[in-house]
């Protein structure tokens, strides 16, 4: 626990700050009322209504998401494997090969069905 | 401030340990804390005055020279002006999400510098303590960990703006963000194989000396800095260390052109638009610290210097560790200065479809090796594992080209079928022009008319 309590440190000078920053920035400037300033920028023309609660967006950035998930989770096997790989010798290396093969079949898979391209 | 024992020169330790860390007293810790946070603020001011003046160098124009000698004030007084610009919030942004996603952004960002190694152990007011805020069983995934909150802000940032240019931009820089990072997750592993730990004092501490390795009978000294060693894993990290932190040519998020300011265009130039500023400073100034302790040495002096028996003892570490810094920065705005954006979906597939493959293949074949330096390794199972893995890269690879190749030749014979067509039609006057006989749009307001008829 001691080697968290530094980032507990850290994190309140951190977040201190920047709750700091985000209350004043209202009062430190001026405040000169014009009702197209509040609109969102849309570079002029009036502002495409947006639906309360957040519209729709393009699935493809799921799908990014979704397998960003994927391959963390390889990551997160890699890690301690590559750590400890020394002690777990052949055993180690062999299991590994046989994780990639699996993973790349899904990959394989993906990259397939068009998963990876961008269109 | 410092007294270096004697001891502590005689002795010259590889460097600190995971086992020096967690003992300091509180007021040591508040006191690297704020060395942290004022390092890093005063940082992100140096840093965009350094960028701004070094890239007008480098475009032969002398930048800001006004603010101060050399222009040394501009980042000051453009902070000072951020804090006296009227701050808008849009009428129509989610009130407390909106002012939240800056805070994500920017605490995290502050965090993942703190497992960053400045030094060795120093005697600070009489404390024996290491330069460094503190380090971890897992303190690279820590960075990683930071990373991904990071996300957070800009996700939010642009939902919460409710504003189109603003939500396509965080979806657009969140994806570019985490495709990046499982490249740049897994271009660590190499070093991790051959440090064994995730500590970064361990790590830099494995630098100290490269090991030796015996290859048909001459025993060769390898190189002590990882970026020899692991040059695929450094050169996949440096690309993803730009992918990253959205910096040129992957600055997809700000492209001003299609998204006018990405997910921060609802951020009017107040307080809260200097916090992302400052956040995507403090980010690049992380991963390129990063960058210095896994690959680079760390705070360890580089060769000519290192003969110097104190170059790595005390408090001069934190020199070599600034003079690294600011080559690699040097090196983002060097790459800023000579490189133009690159397409959307070239950069998706560069992360997905090069990244990645390259980087476990490379994972494999440095595991390899690793396992045949371990001695009690059974050698013959090994070697026929890497022959067959070979054989399967291989295969893969001779499949794909064969497949690319086909393809390449389906598309050809399809453009060349098409224009033969489009030449055969004498409406079309052997060019391809739309029909003429496709229906007008007057607006959703008026009825469809077929045309010929108006």
């Amino acid at each position: 626990m001691e080697l968290y309590l530094p980032i507990l440190v850290l994190a309140v000078l951190a977040g201190g700050f920047a709750v700091f920053s985000v209350a004043i920035a209202p009062f430190t400037g001026p405040k000169r009322w014009n009702r197209a300033k509040l609109d969102a920028y849309e570079c002029g023309i009036d502002p495409t209504p947006q639906p309360v609660g957040g519209g729709r967006f393009p699935l493809k950035y799921m799908i990014t998401a979704m397998l960003f998930i994927v391959f963390d989770i390889e990551i997160i096997f890699l890690y301690p494997w590559a750590v400890a790989f020394d002690q777990l010798g052949v055993f180690g290396l062999v299991e590994m090969v046989l994780f990639i093969a699996t993973v790349l079949v899904a990959y394989a898979y993906v990259w397939r069905r068009k998963g990876l391209d961008w269109d | 401030m410092s007294t270096l024992s004697p001891a502590l020169l005689a002795a010259a330790p590889a460097g600190p340990s995971l086992a020096d860390f967690g003992k300091d007293p509180l007021w040591i810790t508040i006191i690297k804390a704020v060395f942290i946070f004022v390092f890093l603020l005063l940082g992100v001011l140096f840093g965009v005055w350094f960028e701004r003046k070094l890239i007008s160098r480098m475009q032969d124009r002398y930048g800001p020279n006004r603010a101060g000698r050399f222009g040394l004030l501009q980042s000051v007084a453009d902070g000072l002006k951020m804090g006296l610009k009227e701050d808008i919030t849009p009428r129509t942004v989610d009130k407390v999400l909106y002012r939240l996603a800056p805070i994500i952004l920017v605490v995290p960002a502050f965090l993942a510098f703190s497992i960053v190694p400045f030094g060795p152990m120093v005697w600070m007011f009489g404390q024996h303590t290491p330069l460094q805020l503190t380090d971890m069983p897992v303190a690279v995934l820590f960075v990683l960990a930071m990373a991904s909150v990071g996300v957070y802000g800009i996700v939010l940032a642009g939902w919460s703006s409710r504003s189109p240019y603003a939500i396509l931009g965080g979806l657009r820089s969140s994806a570019q963000v985490v495709s990046y990072e499982i490249a740049m997750g897994l271009s660590f592993v190499g070093v991790f194989l051959f440090a064994g730990t995730l500590s970064t004092s361990e790590i830099v501490a494995a630098q100290a000396e490269g090991g030796t390795v015996e290859l048909g009978g001459f025993t060769l000294n390898l190189p002590s800095w990882y970026v020899v060693l692991l040059i695929p894993s450094f050169l996949i990290y440096a690309i993803t260390m730009l992918g990253e932190t959205n910096r040129v040519p992957f600055d997809l998020p700000e492209g001003e052109g299609e998204l006018v300011g990405g997910f921060m265009t609802e951020y009017s130039s107040s307080l809260k638009f200097a916090l992302i500023m400052m956040a995507e400073y403090v980010n690049v100034f992380t991963v390129s610290a990063l960058s210095i302790t896994l690959f680079f040495g760390g705070w360890r002096a580089p060769w000519p210097i290192s003969l110097w028996d104190g170059a790595n003892v005390g408090w001069w570490p934190m020199l070599w560790f600034f003079i690294k810094l600011v080559l690699v920065f040097s090196a983002f705005v060097w790459i800023r200065a000579s490189l133009p954006r690159i397409r959307y979906d070239q950069l998706m597939a560069f992360g997905w479809k090069v990244l990645i493959p390259l980087n476990l293949g490379w994972i494999l074949m440095v595991a390899t090796v690793r396992a045949l330096q371990v001695p009690e390794n059974n050698r013959a199972v090994v070697f026929t594992l890497a022959a067959v893995v070979l054989v399967g890269i291989l295969a893969i690879w001779f499949r794909f080209d064969t497949v690319l190749q086909r393809r390449r030749e389906e598309k050809a014979a399809q453009i060349e079928a098409e224009f033969a067509r489009l030449q055969a039609e004498p409406e079309a006057g052997g060019f391809p022009v739309p029909p003429l006989d496709l229906p007008h749009y007057h607006g959703a307001g008026r009825k469809e008319v077929p045309s010929g008829s108006n």
